[in-house]
């Protein structure tokens, strides 16, 4: 689905059913140098029961039109901007990884329209490496390398994702280099993974959320590691999903983590 | 930034895509010799069917063990993900039939094994896929070839008969400024001599049999998706980015931007045309990829030799190898092949057909057989097997000559090939 949200053309994948604002609203947020095809299952899943979906494309990221937001708080504001433009009153956010963080950041902005908050893949703060931010500046390609690495714990997640037959390592690395050709933003690795890094007043922002939340996190996870969503999980009184995965959870333990959010948005 | 890296590819080829089995803690894959899996409820059911979950239904779908094949070979390709097949010609089948109909065209190398250039000369085209062919090494012919409907090119990393080296980086540029993908066979090389998507090809098959199975038992195949293709921004490619009625309206390219591919070939090609790869064929492909680096190291080490010893040999005409400096595509090979050409080749024999027949007649170790990359050494004369109906001049046309030989050299010691070879060289000029 199209939406023009802040004048420009944004797309929301809707899993498979045509967006109904009647209906209870779920918006899955992908993270760093990715799109929203990190939640096409999950997305298809509630919106044929019963949820109205939104799995948006972030500016600059594949079918929304740039130019990429530079900070987590815009990311919040485009993401609630986002819901007025589907006609949205009230919906639950569940991002992953950077797409966590905005979400934290919007529940926060705008407590009375978010029902509920899931953080997938979170730590909060977000630190990264001055390393890997340097690397994404001088060679994006050995930089998604190194996040690729980072991202699996495992060389053989069955049933692989989104379904067998996919080498996830291959897959996570395709879908960077593709958001990277398609958006024509040599920076664009380096400004969604400073946005993280720039992020220091998650824990702040989470004392403002008045919604049920819930963390569902990778016991492996490498990228953000589970014990930096203690203090988080607590800021919030969040119920924790653990899942056995790395940082790309969602590929390595679908069912895992269907299953928690099922729980989490109960 | 010190951290884990990325597995080699002698580490991918014996872990890619396998654990020990979380039910028993078997070490090698089992074989998932079933055709359909239980269901744990309703509700999973029909979320499998809907792709809201991941999982196997129907082995013609999906197949644990074909999963873990199909992993490993996507991870040695550098690829994404891949789909086993039941032969490298259903391979090449789903990989058209994927992206092309009836009013499409494919501009295709015209160096091909026999099998390719009769399914897109004849069979194909009965079915309104008409196909342009050229040479490979004709860059302005490949560009002029395209035309509006094209949705396709397509060459083999090493052509058949003469082993022209496709060159990918030029021929892919080429795909891509006309908005299309480069598929290539890549049989001959294997990922471990070429891994093609480095070079700029989108699509991979081989016909599984030759190299990557290794033990001349099973007959399979494999098609690979490099990912690197943008199927959301291709006007030519509307199977890909527009509705598929077949799966209520799915646009491929929104359900995954680097998948897109790969999801219609499963959720289409597959399903519909039935070609699968059996589970067992999967299984003893692993047993052979786990040593797939060590065995085409030795092939190539072999066809060096044997290669010395003929181009030496006063009864041999000509070599055509692409290591040896007069083939036309040695520079290429020696930018594109650095760990060897591949161990298939021709040598044309001096004499007439008789004298061919009678070389073939004295091998021992050879095995006189239409096959390609077995462990063990192979041989064909084609000017009395494959294409015995032609003469003379329709065989050099074809480039193959009354004495051509086609070996492919396998895992012995390479003297005792060489003295096989002597014994029935000597065999041969005593035929006149």
């Amino acid at each position: 689905m199209k939406l023009t949200v802040h004048g420009r053309e944004a797309y929301a994948y809707t899993g498979g059913k045509p967006f109904d604002p009647a209906l209870p609203c779920v918006v899955f947020l992908h993270g760093a140098m990715s799109d929203h095809g990190n939640f096409t299952l999950l997305a298809r899943w509630f919106a044929h029961h019963g949820w109205a979906v939104l799995a948006p494309d972030l500016p600059g990221h594949m079918r929304s039109a740039g130019p990429a937001l530079a900070s987590v708080e815009a990311m919040a504001d485009w993401l609630l901007a986002l819901l007025d433009a589907a006609g949205v009153g009230q919906a639950a956010l569940a991002g992953h990884s950077l797409g966590s963080l905005a979400a934290l950041e919007a529940a926060s902005r705008a407590p009375q329209r978010i029902t509920r908050l899931v953080m997938l893949g979170s730590a909060v703060p977000m630190p990264v490496p001055a390393v890997l931010l340097d690397l994404g500046k001088t060679d994006v390609f050995a930089a998604i390398d190194r996040v690729v690495m980072y991202s699996f714990s495992t060389l053989a997640a069955k049933p692989s994702y989104p379904g067998p037959g996919v080498w996830l390592r291959g897959g996570a690395r395709a879908l960077m280099r593709q958001v990277f050709a398609h958006g024509r933003d040599p920076l664009l690795f380096h400004n969604d993974f400073a946005a993280c890094n720039a992020y220091t007043h998650g824990l702040e922002a989470a004392a403002s959320v008045r919604c049920p939340a819930a963390l569902v996190l990778g016991s492996a996870d490498q990228m953000t590691l589970p014990k930096s969503a203690a203090a988080v999980a607590e800021a919030l009184k969040a119920t924790v999903h653990t899942v056995p995965a790395g940082h790309f959870l969602m590929q390595e333990c679908p069912d895992g983590v269907l299953n928690a959010l099922r729980k989490a948005l109960s | 930034m010190a951290g884990p890296s990325d597995p080699g590819f002698d580490t991918l080829a014996l872990h890619a895509g396998a654990a020990p089995d979380p039910a028993t803690g078997a070490r090698a894959v089992p074989i998932y010799l079933t055709t359909s899996f239980v269901f744990e409820s309703s509700e999973q059911a029909a979320s499998l069917f809907n792709l809201e979950r991941s999982g196997h239904v129907y082995s013609r779908i999906s197949n644990p063990t074909n999963a873990v094949f199909e992993e490993r070979m996507a991870a040695l390709e550098g690829g994404l993900g891949s789909i086993a097949t039941a032969s490298g010609q259903a391979a090449l089948h789903l990989a058209i039939t994927t992206l092309a109909g009836a009013g499409s065209h494919i501009v295709a190398s015209s160096a091909l094994y026999g099998g390719s250039h009769n399914l897109l000369a004849y069979t194909l085209a009965r079915y309104g896929i008409a196909t342009t062919f050229v040479k490979p090494g004709d860059i302005d012919g490949w560009r002029a070839a395209i035309r509006p409907d094209t949705k396709l090119l397509f060459g083999e990393t090493l052509g058949n008969p003469g082993l022209d080296v496709l060159d990918i980086p030029t021929v892919s540029t080429i795909a891509h400024d006309a908005g299309v993908p480069l598929l290539v066979d890549s049989t001959f090389t294997t990922p471990y001599l070429m891994r093609p998507f480095e070079h700029g090809a989108d699509l991979i098959f081989h016909s599984a049999t030759k190299f990557l199975c290794g033990h001349g038992t099973v007959v399979g195949g494999v098609l690979v998706d490099g990912g690197r293709f943008d199927w959301s921004q291709a006007p030519r490619l509307p199977e890909l980015n527009q509705p598929y009625a077949g799966f209520h309206g799915m646009v491929f390219a929104e359900e995954s931007s680097e998948g897109a591919f790969l999801l219609r070939a499963r959720r289409e090609g597959l399903r519909d045309f039935g070609a699968c790869m059996s589970p067992h064929t999967a299984w003893l492909m692993l047993q052979g990829i786990e040593t797939l680096p060590l065995r085409m190291a030795r092939h190539v080490e072999n066809t060096r030799k044997v290669v010395s010893f003929l181009v030496a040999h006063p009864m041999v005409a000509g070599v055509g190898y692409p290591e040896l400096e007069g083939h036309p595509s040695h520079a290429l090979a020696q930018r594109l092949l650095p760990k060897g050409a591949g161990a298939v080749f021709s040598f044309d024999l001096k004499g007439s057909r008789q004298q061919g027949v009678a070389f073939i007649e004295a091998l021992k170790l050879f095995s006189h057989l239409a096959n390609v990359g077995d462990c063990r050494s192979l041989v064909i004369h084609p000017a009395s097997t494959t294409h015995f109906r032609m003469d003379d001049a329709a065989l050099a046309s074809a480039g193959i000559g009354p004495g051509t030989i086609r070996l492919s050299i396998g895992l012995e010691d390479a003297a005792d090939l060489i003295e096989d070879l002597k014994h029935a060289l000597k065999a041969a000029e005593k035929a006149v």
